[in-house]
């Protein structure tokens, strides 16, 4: 439970310290050193009527005391507050929540996009190096090095701890729902499941930018897809929507999910996370309305410009019931290095009867098989036509 | 916090502009450089004139052209004084050369 307590704890702690200190090791150093304090003492203390702002206020305590004896540092004492306060004695004042400003630092894109993603990780989802360098198959060694390197850079560089101006905005905000997509994408690995700990980090951004549409965009597309993970795989083998057994799904994150995202169309959200949201709310309905997944595709592929899109449009018309005008549509996209492109071929060719020319298409796809359930499905395929 | 500006231009851009085109970007240049925020800041000749000078050995050798041979070279620098990376950002998206197939390199001087 403590456990819990410090997950939820930490972002907000580091956030407030790193406005305070201006300094990112430092905050990092006495937001570590607080919650130590609080793992010996509240087991048998209990919990602190406010956890948030005791730990504030410890970490703040033991920073101005590192920085009062480090004597190279004495000139910045004159810039900190007279530190009078007494370990026991707490300022019941809510701690100003500054988790935006530190995630907008994080997700600056002036940092390389390896480094945001880690330094989030860290610094908003509370998690442990080396469970982030498991999570994405490197070394501890190496990741601390990438943390270390982004956090330098913020502080050489002058990255603002601040919430972007209005005209700034709309392309920071990509950047952190990017970030987090990212992320959630990475699914999950070792002991740590990356898609809740996005999912963990929507919820954060939703709840502190309430009116931005594409963030409970982004959090309902993770919500409604993560409530299928389950039945996404049966051992090692990967299982298509239409084959997915349903009763693995997780019914009551779909209706969550489903509530996030009618907040995001009720904010006039029309972006690109909107409408994947729409397209994954759809799919998980009784009964699948393909005409319409088709157009929200046709919607997005204009927003994205992507003719990975496009394919996925083309899939909805098959199911639609016309898999003649899919294989028009997708004959016309230049995937020629897409698994995916002549998997939907093989499959569309294959409805359409002509079997020789869709055990073609299967086997080009089986060439460009990376990984082992991928090339199980694929040579089944075949082994059925 | 003080920010190096350097301004990396494609020296063909030039020749394909009219004379308004040209006057418009050297005022652009010129409101720069005026900015209060704006320290020091310089155009170069062209990189034909530039000579690369490295010691090896005790003694000084001496290339012909500029140290980097790339398609896009230094053409000029700005010194400025700003809060954070944002606000440099913005100064460094404002020199004509970034949009003219060039490109705006930021980075913060160590201070003294």
């Amino acid at each position: 439970m403590l456990e819990e307590v410090f997950r939820n704890e930490w972002g907000r702690v580091l956030a407030s310290l790193v406005g305070f200190l201006g300094d990112f090791d430092r905050a990092e150093d006495a937001a570590q050193e607080a919650f130590t304090i609080a793992a010996e003492r509240w087991p048998e203390s209990g919990l602190p009527a406010n956890p948030g702002a005791w730990l504030v206020t410890t970490a703040r305590n033991r920073a101005i005391d590192r920085i009062r004896r480090e004597r190279t540092l004495a000139e910045k004492i004159h810039l900190l507050p007279a530190p009078e306060a007494v370990m026991d004695e707490f300022d019941d004042t809510p701690i100003k929540d500054e988790r935006l400003e530190l995630i907008f630092a994080c997700c600056h894109p002036a940092l390389p996009l390896d480094g945001q993603v880690a330094l989030t990780l860290r610094a908003l989802g509370g998690l442990e190096t080396a469970d982030i360098a498991r999570a994405f198959l490197v070394s501890e060694e190496t990741m601390k090095r990438r943390l270390t390197r982004a956090k330098n850079k913020i502080k050489a560089t002058g990255i603002p701890f601040a919430v972007p101006d209005a005209r700034l905005l709309p392309d920071r905000l990509d950047a952190v729902l990017a970030v987090v997509y990212l992320i959630y994408n990475e699914g999950y690995r070792g002991r740590v499941d990356l898609g809740a700990e996005a999912i963990r980090l929507g919820r954060v951004l939703t709840a502190l930018m309430p009116d931005q549409p594409e963030a409970h965009g982004l959090l309902a597309l993770m919500m409604i897809h993560h409530a299928r993970r389950r039945a996404r795989f049966s051992g090692d083998d990967l299982v298509l929507l239409e084959d997915q057994d349903r009763s693995l799904w997780d019914t009551r994150q779909i209706a969550a999910g489903r509530a996030v995202l009618d907040r995001a169309i009720a904010l006039g959200g029309r972006g690109a996370y909107v409408v994947q949201a729409a397209i994954a709310s759809l799919q998980t309905r009784e009964r699948i309305d393909w005409p319409q997944i088709a157009d929200l595709y046709g919607r997005l592929a204009r927003l994205t410009g992507s003719p990975v899109i496009e394919l996925n449009r083309a899939v909805a018309l098959a199911q639609a019931g016309d898999p003649a005008a899919a294989l028009r549509a997708v004959d016309r996209l230049d995937l020629d290095g897409y698994l995916y492109f002549h998997s939907t071929r093989g499959e569309l060719l294959r409805r359409l009867g002509r079997d020789t020319e869709a055990r073609e298409a299967y086997r080009r796809a089986l060439a460009l098989a990376a990984s082992t359930p991928e090339r199980r499905f694929l040579t089944r395929r075949l082994e059925d036509l | 916090m003080q920010y190096a500006l350097m301004i990396y231009i494609e020296p063909a851009y030039a020749e394909g502009l009219t004379d308004d085109e040209r006057e418009a970007g050297y005022a652009e240049y010129l409101a720069l450089a005026d900015d209060p925020r704006c320290v020091a800041s310089g155009q170069l000749q062209p990189a034909e004139t530039a000579t690369s000078v490295r010691v090896a050995g005790g003694r000084t050798l001496l290339t012909d052209g500029p140290f980097a041979d790339t398609k896009e070279v230094l053409g000029g620098f700005c010194l400025v004084e700003a809060a954070d990376l944002d606000e440099v950002i913005e100064m460094a998206a404002r020199v004509p050369a970034a949009r003219a197939g060039g490109v705006v390199e930021i980075r913060p001087v160590v201070p003294r």
